[in-house]
């Protein structure tokens, strides 16, 4: 829709943050009333530390030394923010769905505070997530050996990356046919967390295949935030992989860049 | 006082025109029915009327407003009922309501007050803390008619209200609307049930590929396929031919053939003698008469006497 005209209402930022606002506590109500559903999100991802780290772990070698199990965490961070993605997804398309987002934009609410609001939402959920996974995580031997600072940083890194994915999950929740394409969301998902550098190191790939992964912008994150924890890390041959910090920063933004108008877009024009 | 008034509007799909150059004025505090059937471009009208789609062409003003210059004026005077009950499942009734009070920037206090209103009035004071996912069809609808109401617009939109309903929600729905009208709602109801337009329409636009065919008070709309109808129904699927040739004659009218309810019908003008007279050539025929009947003609025989001859005037 064009932008409404001066004195017409809900435009400008004010109303994006209050009615944005108001979404973010519908998420929260939504937990509130949900409990168990988002105990065993948050939980999901402890499944698949503990058995990666306690299950493969033994037979795992970090090529320069090191842990398996403190190896892996920051993978596994990464993980629970890739993972996020199917939150946003399933959110966005049941609402479209059940008729609920044509409702807000038959409504006189700022449109913006819809895609605002739901990544507040989503963002508040990875933080939680994200402390669960680190108390997992200090259980099973991992820890931080930079400082506190690095270790924000690190963790910093990690919701820029979810924030990135609230982008592409709203557009495609909007594309897709209806709430049922989630299975394919989350096929998608589990190559990108195993063709990446969260579990094995890219070089024991073969070649092609090492060169993907290294690029993953998932790769990009767990190399970073091993880097500013001080965690065991394997060093590799592409560009990508020597940049970390720098591709931990520019991938994000890239794909912010990208699905952040199209998903707005594709929210103003649904049914034209 | 014209509470929505559309000229020409056109929306094309792709290769589909979904409105064809649609006409449309709804006097303020009248409930309005857009009759039609499945794909007649219903939707796509409700849709450009409550500014959720952009018409190719034609303009279209609702409570005042154009909807593409000031969708934002025209969204804070309607309320939209889709097709959907378009509610928080997740949320309690009560949730809902002061959740959609608070997009539509009412404070947190009076939110909760019109919820309450809401609630009563819709007789969801009981279940307002359940979750609406576990509310009855009709229960869901009476929500997503509160939530559409919040504001008491001026205009409110029905699209398609009672589909999926059985006849209990559907019942309660349509109290819920009539009970609006007498407050002074104008309402644009659209349906495929013509009873539903029967009952609580004033006025009614049969719409067909995209443009309004007829128009009128549902009493009108009758009248225009000729008032009386005479119905006959045969004994055995052969004598249905015979009938329909006996009916021809004495009314002069083509009658409608139905060879599944081994029915025929056509329109009369003269009640009692056309009825003695069909009586009396049937039998004279030796047509085998199950049933015999004088009586008023439908909306769905108007609706189908509309769409199936193009030459109708609209």
């Amino acid at each position: 829709m064009i932008s409404a005209p001066a004195g017409g209402g809900a435009t400008g930022v004010r109303w994006t943050v209050i009615d944005g606002w108001t979404l973010t506590r519908r998420a929260l109500a939504h937990w509130a009333r949900r409990p168990g559903e988002m105990v065993a999100g948050l939980l999901f991802p402890v499944m698949v530390v503990v058995m990666m780290g306690y299950l493969f772990g033994g037979q795992m070698d970090v090529p320069g030394g090191g842990d398996y199990r403190e190896f892996i965490m920051p993978g596994m961070f990464a993980m629970t923010m890739v993972f996020g993605i199917e939150a946003t997804f399933a959110a966005v398309a049941g609402d479209a769905a059940k008729g609920v987002t044509d409702r807000f934009r038959s409504m006189p609410m700022a449109p913006s505070a819809v895609v605002v609001g739901r990544a507040a939402a989503d963002l508040l959920y990875s933080v939680a997530g994200l402390a669960v996974m680190v108390v997992c995580g200090l259980a099973m031997g991992w820890r931080w050996h930079d400082g506190v600072p690095a270790a924000l940083a690190a963790f910093g890194l990690l919701l820029l990356l979810r924030f990135a994915l609230v982008w592409p999950g709203i557009y495609l929740a909007l594309l897709a046919k209806g709430p049922e394409s989630l299975v394919a969301v989350q096929i998608l998902v589990w190559p990108v967390v195993f063709l990446s550098s969260a579990l094995v190191a890219p070089g024991t790939m073969p070649g092609w295949l090492g060169a993907v992964a290294e690029w993953n912008p998932m790769s990009a994150t767990v190399t970073a935030c091993r880097d500013l924890f001080g965690d065991p890390t394997v060093t590799g041959t592409s560009w990508a992989a020597g940049h970390g910090l720098l591709m931990a920063l520019a991938w994000p933004l890239a794909i912010t860049a990208v699905f952040l108008p199209l998903s707005v877009r594709r929210y103003r024009d649904r049914g034209r | 006082m014209t509470a929505v008034a559309a000229e020409g509007l056109r929306k094309r799909y792709g290769d589909t025109e979904a409105l064809a150059g649609l006409d449309l004025e709804v006097p303020a505090g009248s409930v309005h029915g857009l009759l039609g059937p499945n794909g007649a471009g219903k939707t796509t009208a409700v849709r450009v009327l409550t500014t959720l789609t952009r018409p190719d062409g034609g303009t279209a003003t609702v409570a005042g407003h154009d909807v593409v210059r000031d969708p934002v004026r025209v969204r804070a005077r309607i309320g939209l009922v889709g097709q959907h009950a378009a509610v928080d499942e997740v949320l309690s009734g009560r949730q809902n309501l002061v959740m959609f009070g608070r997009l539509y920037h009412l404070g947190m206090r009076a939110a909760k007050k019109r919820a309450d209103e809401l609630l009563e009035r819709f007789r969801l004071t009981e279940a307002a803390d359940r979750t609406a996912g576990e509310y009855s069809g009709g229960m869901r609808r009476r929500l997503d008619l509160a939530a559409g109401l919040i504001l008491a617009p001026p205009v409110l939109f029905l699209d398609e209200p009672t589909t999926g309903l059985d006849p209990r929600g559907r019942t309660e729905v349509w109290e819920a609307v009539r009970d609006l009208v007498d407050g002074g709602t104008t309402v644009l109801l659209t349906t495929q049930y013509l009873e539903e337009a029967d009952r609580l329409a004033d006025g009614i636009s049969v719409i067909d590929r995209g443009r309004v065919i007829a128009e009128g008070s549902p009493e009108r709309l009758k009248a225009r396929i000729g008032g009386d109808r005479v119905d006959v129904v045969v004994a055995d699927p052969e004598a249905v031919a015979g009938a329909a040739a006996v009916v021809r004659r004495v009314t002069g009218a083509e009658p409608d053939v139905d060879e599944e309810a081994l029915r025929v019908g056509a329109p009369v003008s003269d009640r009692a003698a056309s009825l003695t007279e069909t009586v009396r050539a049937l039998d004279a025929a030796g047509v085998p008469v199950a049933d015999i009947a004088l009586r008023r003609p439908t909306l769905d025989e108007v609706f189908l006497h509309l769409t199936e001859s193009e030459e109708v005037p609209a």
